[in-house]
């Protein structure tokens, strides 16, 4: 059986784990088996409507206990629901939260972990699921040994699939043990799509000149419901936040559109962005190495060419 | 306090990445190797202005690997450090790495086991959270800022859509990225004194590996651009809508 971890941010369930869903349905069709979703705490989510992603059983552990999430916490409980269903593969998403908390799961199950999936296994001849390594200048096919395995889902992978259908939701008790380390606060943004989660990511570096050019960057992406970024410099130079870093050293993410402007296209920051599936690249260098990388392209300068692109996207949505 | 760094060695940022032996095995030849930048950068430069702060402080630095691991962790030392521990074994399995690094850390009871985000060629981020998990200890991943102050621990850390301030005690595991400290350049002392730290090496722990990779992929060409004139921006636009499809 396939047990589907769903996170939640505040109190809300995102699209990274609609992903996990999608991912945790279909391989349990593939392995002939059932599927079923864990959500931890209380959520302002109708759960049942979850179902449209093919769920047809969902688990909630209904304790405020559980609305922060501390990862050894989150370990007992997930185990404890995990062994009590009968499970032999856990999914979730590589978000951050997966990030925390399934290392240390696959410890306490002895389950074999393969972090940042990109598809589904290939279960014909054991279990092998393709992830980026390198920085995504490759895949690696890695083979889980053990009879439980974790697999998380790196986000933009797989694409949620919804129909219709309704879930069923039973509340579970599972003993919630006190955590050791305690929120002092929590920031999160509110209403703005998140870069890890974003579909469309307008990013920026060094030839925006300063941070007082931005505001096209910004516009583009509110039109487009995307996110920005940018190239490590620019976040070095404090122009932009750290967390809007891509690249090798920053963070890793994969939209569907990139759209890169006045950044030359060093090898460290493709790394963090060539698993885009559409780049575009705007700059006024024809030999900046970036074009190489690129699916479209204008050499030009952004200050000139991005104004005229606001303006057709404009039109576009009117 | 004592503290252990945990530190890795990876290609160069500018490495060709290809494979040899059937796509079985990273091709190592002329490649040039460099300390994963974040276990660089962040994690051990903290614990250094840890111990610079309170020269009282033991600073370990551990590494899983082979004898061609030694020059990296070398290069550790040189920014800082009393002493480096190196254990023999070339597994890629993140449990079996992490399940030596525990045992070692266990054995020298260190209050503090700090490791980098992610490292750059296997990109797993598993190792912190699973010697957290195998010391039964708390691990707070991905920390932007450690503070730690009389055995009390403070760390902001990237969550979900945005960042938490946390506090607890040591001992404790904590993964560093970005904001944590400052990339140091190593200078001449550093690199005449790390010659003659002690470089310890211990034999791994029997344990068996949850994963293995059977092999690698290089993704596929992309066909190449497609350029736009710089005077017909709308032309992109459209190309966006009706030829990508991504809006
Ligand atoms: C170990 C290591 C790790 C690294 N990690 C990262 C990482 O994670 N992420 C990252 O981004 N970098 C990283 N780097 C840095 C990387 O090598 C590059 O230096 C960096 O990406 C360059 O940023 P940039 O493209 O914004 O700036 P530049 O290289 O300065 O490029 C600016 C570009 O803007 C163009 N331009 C200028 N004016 C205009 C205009 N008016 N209109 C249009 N285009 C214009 C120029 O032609 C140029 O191509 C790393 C480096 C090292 C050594």
């Amino acid at each position: 059986m396939v047990l589907i971890f769903i996170d939640q941010s505040e109190r809300k369930i995102k699209k990274t784990s609609f992903e996990a869903i999608t991912y945790g349905v279909k391989l349990a069709a593939q392995l002939n088996t059932t599927a079923a979703g864990l959500v931890l705490g209380q959520t302002d989510d109708d759960l049942s409507s979850l179902g449209k992603y093919g769920l047809t059983k969902i688990q909630q552990v209904d304790d405020a206990a559980l609305n922060d999430m501390d990862a050894q916490v989150y370990t007992t409980v997930i185990a404890e629901a995990f062994r009590n269903a009968g499970a032999d593969t856990l999914v979730m998403s590589a978000n951050l939260t997966g990030k925390a908390i399934a290392p240390r799961l696959s410890v306490r199950l002895k389950a074999g972990l393969v972090t940042g999936a990109v598809s589904l296994p290939d279960t014909g001849n054991g279990f092998v699921v393709k992830k980026a390594v390198f920085s995504g200048k490759a895949f690696a096919h890695v083979a889980v040994q053990t009879p439980q395995r974790i697999v998380t889902v790196s986000p933009n992978a797989i694409r949620a699939e919804s129909g219709s259908g309704e879930a069923q939701v039973e509340k579970i008790t599972v003993a919630v043990p006190a955590a050791k380390v305690k929120v002092e606060s929590r920031d999160v943004l509110k209403g703005e799509v998140s870069l890890a989660d974003a579909e469309i990511v307008v990013s920026g570096g060094r030839g925006l000149k300063g941070p007082e050019n931005w505001g096209m960057i910004e516009e583009l992406a509110k039109l487009l419901h995307g996110a920005t970024a940018c190239s490590r410099p620019v976040a070095d130079a404090h122009w932009r936040p750290h967390h809007e870093h891509v690249g090798q050293t920053g963070g890793a993410i994969a939209p569907n559109l990139y759209i890169a402007v006045g950044i030359s296209g060093a090898i460290q920051h493709l790394a963090g962005v060539n698993r885009s599936k559409t780049i575009v690249v705007i700059n006024k260098d024809p030999e900046a190495p970036f074009f190489k990388a690129a699916d479209y392209g204008i050499v030009g300068d952004a200050f000139e060419v991005m104004p005229k692109i606001i303006e057709a996207v404009k039109k576009l949505k009117q | 306090m004592k503290i252990l760094v945990c530190i890795s060695k990876t290609p160069d940022t500018t490495a060709k990445i290809a494979f040899t032996d059937n796509n079985r095995k990273f091709a190592a030849d002329g490649v040039q190797w460099i300390i994963n930048p974040y276990d660089e950068w962040y994690a051990l430069v903290r614990a250094i202005e840890f111990k610079e702060k309170d020269p009282a402080t033991v600073l370990h630095l551990v590494t899983v690997g082979a004898a061609d691991a030694e020059p990296i962790i070398r290069k550790a030392l040189a920014l800082g450090g009393d002493e480096a521990i190196r254990i023999n074994t070339d597994s890629h399995d993140a449990y079996t790495i992490a399940s030596q690094i525990a045992a070692v850390a266990k054995e020298g009871g260190y209050d503090l086991v700090l490791t980098g985000k992610e490292t750059i060629d296997f990109n797993g981020a598993s190792i912190g959270g699973m010697v957290a998990e195998l010391l039964e200890l708390p691990y707070l991943s991905l920390a932007t800022k450690v503070d730690i102050e009389g055995g009390a621990v403070r760390v902001i850390r990237e969550i979900e859509g945005g960042e938490e301030t946390d506090s607890t005690s040591l001992p404790v595991v904590i993964s560093c990225q970005k904001g944590v400290a400052e990339q140091r350049i190593p200078n001449m002392k550093g690199i005449m004194g790390a010659r003659s730290k002690p470089l310890k090496v211990v034999e791994p722990v029997a344990v068996d590996s949850l994963t293995s990779i059977e092999k690698f992929e290089l993704p596929p060409a992309k066909a190449g651009v497609k350029l736009v004139p710089a005077d017909q921006p709308e032309e992109l636009v459209r190309l966006l809508h009706e030829e990508a499809k991504v809006f």
